[in-house]
């Protein structure tokens, strides 16, 4: 490995790209996975076509992956991208039409497409090179192919492993550490596998000691603690798991459906059972059904499955029938964006369903909190006998994040059945009036026999069509969120606790936001931010802390009219999800910005539109500051300050 | 049931369970109304075989029939239209103690739920279903279900349904891993106890079409049949439904049919002249998905405490 002079920097952004199939995430999450043992705080996020094998060389069809490592616990998958593999040219334009890439972007671009037999392909590339140039890229093209083909005798496989023995050597990753995570990824395919994938990392790293001039140190970020490092689905399925649920009703659906392949072999070896269902009604069917038999059992989906489990859900909340919805949230409405990002199903859990159907919304914000609140859900949904929905989102979903290694409890597990006698006398709905609690009665508990009904009922589970019966019941399940609330603590505010504008966010935008936020501060500007785990109940104290800001605004993955929109005035603009419950809530004039692109939202954006939206009165002095300071900021951002190592 | 044990002492149980056990409060069907007739019948077979009320589950749709579980005295689960097989099944999955009785109708079954019908055949869980089958929607005031005669005035087709209707037991002997199929009439309770009680017997997913009269707004689709017992062909055979002498004296047909016999089955599905009752088919090897289900149940705390360690170790670095 080369000795020389090493450009020490705090942070980094690397992106593979390919074409599907060539491995670029599996060499990505391997490149992470390294960065995180080499004590490197890590964000890796999935490029993912709509299509299983889009065509090859497309514009759209970009498929990789973003990793994201610095000396510090990196929350988000930043701006614009500092170096880029890419095994064609053309996948290239699509991620700069998503604004991956800036100016001075290195691309280490493949150049067999400039020898190739098809004069159309040979043009295509000389075009994108010229294309490239004039936006700012640094491409330097390379013999990737032809050197791995060197390795491997002339098979077209393993480049990935390739490309990621190059970016060891570019960022000083330890090819020890490679190598054993090597041998655990291809451990399944025999020794023969695992000495000819280290071989071609080694050559990786060969090629790219010669031809490459690029060498970085990045930082230990200072943390000793244990960790583990996956992926939001994983870390939902592994909550699963730690919670003690037994059953988990399903349906394939993206992105959704790699909880359930986490869980297809993870969940008989802690005892438990997976039911692929024949639909995604009958998926949360049988969960309500094994629920209601028993333990509290989960279904997991996405945006169009939970349309379909709609009606059931409200069956559920109906009967309080303790249930995890696990909802993986995805582009909308319809089919929509099967593979990409949005924060659009807020509203619909909420009150999708017909009639009134309270429940409990949880929305992890990090990796880390889609495995722990998978076993607050379970306890919650038990503790107030209603369905309890995790929201977590694409984002999230494929995000790879080391955290904390989590230290499972006793406590953590569902308890056993409780099939003893029913206490005499006791109803199956015996509301406490001023909580709205009750116990449940669980079949093979003696005396406690009842007909659950998704009819109007009584405390006695009796059909009941009376008005004062209807009323209480609705009043009693009502009860539950009220005293759930009450048990709540105000969020935490990121920043000072007042100020110009108060930024709130939900899910999977918290690193993001709180980056901008800071960004932000390190720049003058009196913004805070705070962060919503439970949506319902609504977080208490919001209106006390909403008060020490001049404005509030949300910051969102999902549709709102833009503020200055043709057409659009303070009348008829349609504001983001959580904007509108804040409204609602707290009776502040809570505005928003939001975005459908189907993508995570970048920092700098965050940052551009908050400035957009700072008081008038110092907006143009601002502005100007803001040009200044944003050509300075970016590279102090990148600690671009050269060092020897 | 009480009993001389070997060493000539009594054996008096603890609980014994008379019909009340299984009864609540007062089924309001309306007079006349088939579905009573079930309703004793299912009584009748937990009383029988002594079943703790705590261990039966009753689960339905939505329909008339899908009162049902409001008139047993055990746990039941009144659910959404259509929805009875996917939450009985779940009922199922982790609880191979309790003992699952589906009540359901020709609309909930057949029509909105049919998606389901074809699956949970397949899965085969060991449950006793009841289609209660009255030709019309009855609940909702007389609308074309999916096994109205052809040619019925309702009030969706005032001139008179159009469609041809789903002929039940061919659908369901056409399903993969089907394991128990019968029919019975809901005015012979002896053949309807008969049956129903050897479905509960079999191990498996045990579907019995039950013709069943509505006196409100199908009192004639099967006024015929009832009123003609050459109209209707007993199935016999040693073993199908356990033979009785008042029920052969009243149906003087009778067909000597192998319930092993998938081929003979489909045939006397078709629908002909006289109405084959009966066993048409049981195949108690068919394998089942409650027993799939159930896999790892009872697995101690510490193995599943371990199994998360040892899981998170797949993710340490």
């Amino acid at each position: 490995m080369s000795t020389g002079n090493r450009v020490r920097v705090n942070e980094r952004i690397v992106e593979i790209v390919s074409d599907s199939g060539e491995g670029a995430q599996k060499a990505g999450q391997t490149f992470g996975t390294v960065n995180a043992k080499m004590g490197n705080g890590v964000w890796t996020v999935e490029i993912i076509p709509a299509e299983i094998k889009p065509p090859a060389r497309s514009r759209a069809g970009a498929s990789g992956i973003r990793v994201r490592f610095g000396d510090r616990n990196i929350t988000n998958m930043g701006d614009q991208a500092d170096l880029v593999v890419a095994f064609n040219e053309q996948v290239l334009y699509g991620r700069i039409a998503q604004g991956a890439y800036r100016p001075g972007t290195v691309v280490l671009l493949e150049n067999k497409w400039a020898e190739d037999s098809q004069e159309e392909i040979r043009r295509l590339y000389q075009q994108a090179l010229a294309d490239f140039e004039e936006f700012g890229l640094e491409v330097r093209e390379l013999p990737i192919d032809a050197a791995c083909k060197g390795v491997t005798g002339g098979a077209r496989v393993g480049k990935n492993i390739f490309v990621l023995g190059m970016l060891c050597e570019i960022y000083g990753r330890e090819l020890e550490m490679a190598e054993e995570e090597i041998s655990v990824v291809f451990a399944r395919k025999g020794e023969a596998v695992v000495a000819k994938n280290i071989e071609l990392l080694r050559a990786g790293a060969v090629f790219a000691e010669e031809k490459i001039d690029q060498r970085y140190e990045i930082p230990p970020w200072s943390n000793d603690e244990e960790l583990v490092v996956m992926n939001g689905n994983q870390a939902a399925g592994l909550g699963v798991l730690a919670a003690g649920i037994e059953t988990v009703a399903m349906y394939p659906i993206t992105p959704a459906t790699s909880v359930s392949h986490y869980l297809g072999r993870g969940l008989p070896r802690a005892g438990g059972h997976l039911h692929q269902a024949e639909d995604e009604i009958a998926a949360v069917g049988y969960a309500i059904g094994a629920s209601f038999a028993g333990k509290t059992a989960c279904t997991v989906t996405s945006g169009p499955g939970l349309a379909l489990k709609t009606e059931f859900l409200g069956l559920a909340s109906m009967c309080e029938v303790p249930l995890v919805v696990i909802l993986v949230q995805r582009g909308g409405p319809s089919t929509g964006l099967p593979t990409k990002v949005e924060q659009g199903d807020l509203l619909a859990v909420l009150h999708g369903t017909p009639g009134d159907a309270p429940k409990v919304v949880l929305a992890p914000a990090t990796i880390e909190e889609c495995f722990h609140f998978v076993i607050t859900a379970r306890k919650l949904a038990e503790e107030f006998r209603t369905p309890v929905y995790v929201l977590t989102d694409a984002n999230l979903a494929t995000g790879v994040q080391p955290f904390p290694r989590p230290k499972p409890e006793a406590g953590w597990l569902a308890p056993p059945l409780d099939q003893s006698p029913w206490p005499e006398g006791v109803a199956p709905y015996d509301w406490d009036a001023e909580t709205g609690l009750s116990p449940r009665p669980v079949p093979g508990q003696r005396g406690g026999e009842y007909t659950l009904t998704g009819l109007a009922h009584t405390r006695d589970s009796k059909v009941a069509y009376d008005p004062e019966s209807n009323t209480n019941s609705a009043r009693m399940r009502s009860r539950k969120l009220a005293s759930l609330q009450k048990a709540l603590i105000p969020p935490d505010v990121h920043g000072d606790p007042e100020g110009d504008l108060l930024v709130v966010g939900w899910g999977s935008t918290l690193g993001a936001i709180d980056e901008a936020v800071d960004r932000l501060r390190a720049d003058g500007h009196r913004v805070s931010s705070i962060h919503l785990r439970f949506l319902s109940p609504m977080e208490p104290g919001l209106d006390e802390i909403f008060a020490r800001f001049d404005r509030v605004m949300t910051v969102e993955i999902n549709y709102s009219d833009e503020i200055d929109g043709e057409t659009i005035t303070a009348a008829n603009r349609r504001t983001g999800q959580l904007a509108r419950l804040l409204r609602e809530q707290t009776l502040v004039d809570v505005d928003c910005w939001s975005q459908v692109s189907g993508q995570p939202l970048p920092p700098g954006e965050i940052v551009a539109e908050i400035e957009r939206r700072l008081p008038a009165a110092d907006g143009a002095a601002k502005e100007t500051a803001k040009k200044t300071a944003n050509d300075s900021e970016a590279k102090e951002a990148k600690g671009e300050t050269a060092c020897s190592a | 049931m009480f009993g001389l044990k070997s060493d000539w002492s009594l054996d008096v149980p603890e609980r014994y369970f008379t019909l009340e056990s299984y009864e609540k409060g007062v089924a309001r069907w309306c007079p006349g109304c088939g579905d009573f007739g079930v309703l004793s019948a299912v009584q009748r077979i937990c009383r029988d075989e002594q079943i703790p009320p705590e261990k039966v589950v009753a689960v339905s749709g939505i329909g008339c029939s899908s009162r049902f579980p409001h008139y047993m005295g055990t746990y039941g689960f009144h659910g959404l239209h259509g929805r009875a097989f996917p939450v009985a099944a779940g009922v199922k999955a982790r609880r191979p103690d309790l003992h699952v009785w589906v009540a359901t109708g020709d609309g909930d079954c057949c029509s909105i739920g049919a998606g389901h019908w074809v699956h949970a055949v397949r899965y085969n869980m060991d449950m006793t279903v009841m289609l209660f089958d009255n030709s019309i929607y009855g609940l909702t005031k007389k609308q074309t279900s999916p096994t109205t005669p052809l040619g019925t005035a309702t009030n969706t087709h005032p001139e008179g349904s159009w469609l041809p209707p789903i002929n039940v037991l061919q659908t369901t002997l056409g399903l993969t891993n089907v394991s128990f199929v019968a029919r019975t009439v809901d005015w012979n309770p002896l053949h309807m106890y008969q049956t129903l009680r050897a479905a509960y017997d079999h191990k498996g997913f045990s579907f019995v079409h039950i013709l069943q009269r509505c006196p409100t707004y199908s009192a004639e689709v099967f006024e015929d049949i009832q009123r003609d017992p050459e109209r209707i062909l007993l199935l016999n055979h040693e073993d199908g439904i356990p033979g009785d002498a008042a029920v052969e004296r009243m149906y003087p047909n009778h067909f000597q049919h192998d319930p092993r016999d998938m081929e003979g089955a489909r045939r006397l599905a078709e629908a002909g002249e006289k109405v084959p009752i009966g066993l048409f088919y049981r195949n108690p090897d068919a394998p089942r998905y409650d027993v799939y289900s159930a896999q790892g149940l009872g697995t101690p705390r510490e193995e599943r405490l371990a199994a998360v360690e040892a899981e998170l170790d797949r993710f340490a670095i």
